[in-house]
């Protein structure tokens, strides 16, 4: 099966079921089919070869999740962009994947056209809000309502088989710079079929995302939702609370994905005012819910199921608490999920018992399959499984288990931070900050932080005669890296603390920051 | 300081770092990505604090919130009800 069968199977059996609903607009299964065909079929004529990779570029609309299936129906791979990411970014990942067409709007289009000189193989953009058709330099700029409104509604001839790349993922690496996890159809269609399954989901469901496409949570909001002949309500971000209240009540949402940021930012708020009779379940990822928002979930929703998650995009999820489980062992992520075996290993790589501190390994078809052409950092995460030719997914998680085999997430293998869920590479905010005229040094650290999991803090120090202050150090930061990456603490030291080999001594740093 | 000049001050100072370019007074706020969730619970407070108002939850939109005009349309009607409501309770 392929991805984009999601929506066909949907569009054929509920073809006017409303599939979307993006702030005003409400459309059927049969209408975002419709214009998943027409973009698909713009995109073969504009001279997309199969396996091609699309970058799609857009806030949370309609436009990106029409993107997202009309390029899998073109044969092509797509990657969603954070809609946050600064130019230079946009064009380090637009090279490092080849992306022959990219997706966007005419408001990100300033931000677009500082990074389109060097991008040799980028030959296409469709531009939602576009005036006309016009030539940037060796480019093409095509309106994407133009192609809605002219192009063949019939579905293109289908190319793929399930083994082909169906998405790159971005993710943070240890590097600094970003890897793209290669993820196949099948990938996407177990992970989905797993998920699905224990969240017990069914064609009434109405699933409220407010979390980027970018990010694969977000992301698997949409695909489930189709695959299940759902309805997603697609927000592009949460700021305001009350507009999420109306939305939850009058869209009569089902499904509630949260990240421990936004439950917390909820719970400020006094909920007991509000009935939400049709809501059934919420859903956790990235650190485990902090013990008293799950009590205090649990009070104000005690009819709601409250599923305690934990996962990464290269296998996209590894594991759910059952939601009976969730006042027994509250710190739990839970076990594997189904048609997918996890166990710790020490150092080794012997499977270690109940109690023991060692790696997470998952074994699985959603299983990525590395990270595009980066060979030598997949050999590391992918090693070889009892099968011949089989990889098993080394996560650089901690993890211990209980006596029942509940996993409990105990920290990082590596120095990567994971704030929000999502993962951030220290030396990707380090190599900004020392970009920063004045800077001397800079290191970058988690800290714990209840509601992010981990908070990004980051230490610097000043050439001699730089007067920097922490706006000028958090303002340089905005403007280079994406929201999530931009330090909430930041402070200045003297000297940095060094190791025996001259190496910046994060340990150091962080002790004498506790002790202060 | 004028309403808008200081809440124009709020802002710069506290999701801008002190750079203010780009920003007119009908600048939305979530589409110059300058105020996130938490962003706007720090708004609100400091609204709170520094005004003495008091926001319902159904005032927490964009429509009251989301632009240095909008904030201050927002201010005056809440300034002007507390006012016309200590009046009322003083008479």
């Amino acid at each position: 099966m392929q991805v984009e069968e999601f929506l066909e199977r949907s569009a054929e059996r509920l073809p006017g079921k409303t599939a979307l609903v993006c702030g005003p607009r409400r459309l059927s299964y049969k209408e975002i089919e419709s214009q998943c065909n027409r973009l698909a079929n713009g995109l073969l004529s504009a001279g997309l070869a199969r396996w091609d990779r699309v970058a799609v570029y857009l806030d949370n609309s309609v436009e990106a999740a029409v993107a997202v299936f009309a390029i899998l129906k073109a044969g092509g791979v797509f990657l969603v962009v954070n809609p946050t990411t600064k130019a230079e970014k946009l064009a380090y990942v637009l090279n490092d994947c080849r992306a022959t067409a990219l997706i966007t709007s005419a408001e990100k289009l300033d931000r677009v056209r500082e990074c389109l000189a060097q991008r040799p193989h980028l030959k296409v953009l469709i531009v939602a809000g576009a005036a006309e058709e016009q030539q940037i330099g060796d480019k093409r700029l095509l309106p994407l309502e133009g192609i809605l409104a002219c192009a063949s509604e019939q579905r293109p001839v289908k190319r793929s088989i399930d083994i082909d790349l169906a998405a790159l993922i971005y993710t943070s690496g240890s590097t600094g710079k970003p890897k793209g996890v290669m993820v196949t159809h099948l990938n996407i269609v177990s992970a989905a079929t797993s998920i699905t399954s224990y969240l017990e989901n069914t064609t009434a469901d109405v699933i409220l995302n407010l979390l980027p496409l970018s990010f694969d949570y977000g992301l698997y909001q949409l695909l489930m939702a189709f695959k299940i002949g759902g309805t997603l309500v697609l927000e592009p971000s949460f700021a305001y609370f009350y507009p999420l209240i109306e939305t939850l009540v009058r869209e009569q949402v089902t499904g509630l994905p949260l990240v421990p940021t936004i439950a917390s930012i909820l719970l400020q708020h006094d909920l007991s005012k509000y009935s939400f009779p049709h809501l059934q379940y919420i859903t956790n990822t990235a650190a485990a819910l902090p013990t008293q928002q799950i009590r205090d979930l649990r009070r104000l929703f005690p009819q709601v199921k409250i599923y305690s998650m934990y996962g990464l995009t290269e296998c996209k999820r590894v594991s759910y608490l059952p939601p009976a489980q969730i006042d027994v062992r509250p710190g739990s992520v839970g076990r594997g999920m189904p048609n997918e075996e996890v166990y710790i290993v020490d150092e080794n790589g012997n499977r270690v018992g109940p109690g023991v501190v060692g790696e997470l390994v998952v074994r699985g078809s959603n299983v990525m399959k590395g990270y595009w052409e980066l060979p030598e950092e997949t050999e590391r995460v992918l090693k070889p499984g009892p099968f011949p030719g089989e990889k098993v997914l080394y996560t650089g998680d901690l993890f211990t288990s209980d006596a029942e085999g509940y996993l409990y997430w105990v920290g990082r293998k590596d120095d990567i931070i994971k704030t929000r869920g999502e993962k951030v590479s220290p030396k990707e905010v380090e190599d900004v900050l020392y970009s920063l005229p004045g800077i001397a040094d800079a290191a970058v650290v988690g800290v714990p932080d209840e509601v992010l999991g981990s908070a990004i803090k980051a230490y610097v120090t000043q050439m001699p005669g730089a007067r920097l202050s922490e706006q000028d150090v958090l303002r340089h930061c905005r403007e280079h890296l994406e929201d999530l990456m931009v330090p909430k603490f930041i402070e200045f030291r003297d000297r940095m603390p060094t190791t025996q080999n001259g190496k910046i001594n994060k340990r150091a740093l962080t002790e004498v920051g506790a002790l202060e | 300081m004028q309403l808008r000049q200081q809440l124009r001050q709020f802002i710069v100072d506290n999701f801008l770092y002190g750079r203010a370019s780009g920003l007119a007074d009908d600048t939305s706020f979530l589409d110059a990505g300058i105020i996130d969730s938490t962003g706007v619970l720090e708004l609100i407070s400091h609204l709170e604090q520094t005004y003495s108002v008091h926001m319902e939850d159904h005032e927490l939109v964009p429509d009251n919130l989301d632009s240095i005009n909008k904030l201050a349309a927002f201010l005056k009607r809440k300034t002007k009800q507390r006012d016309a409501g200590a009046i009322h309770n003083a008479s």
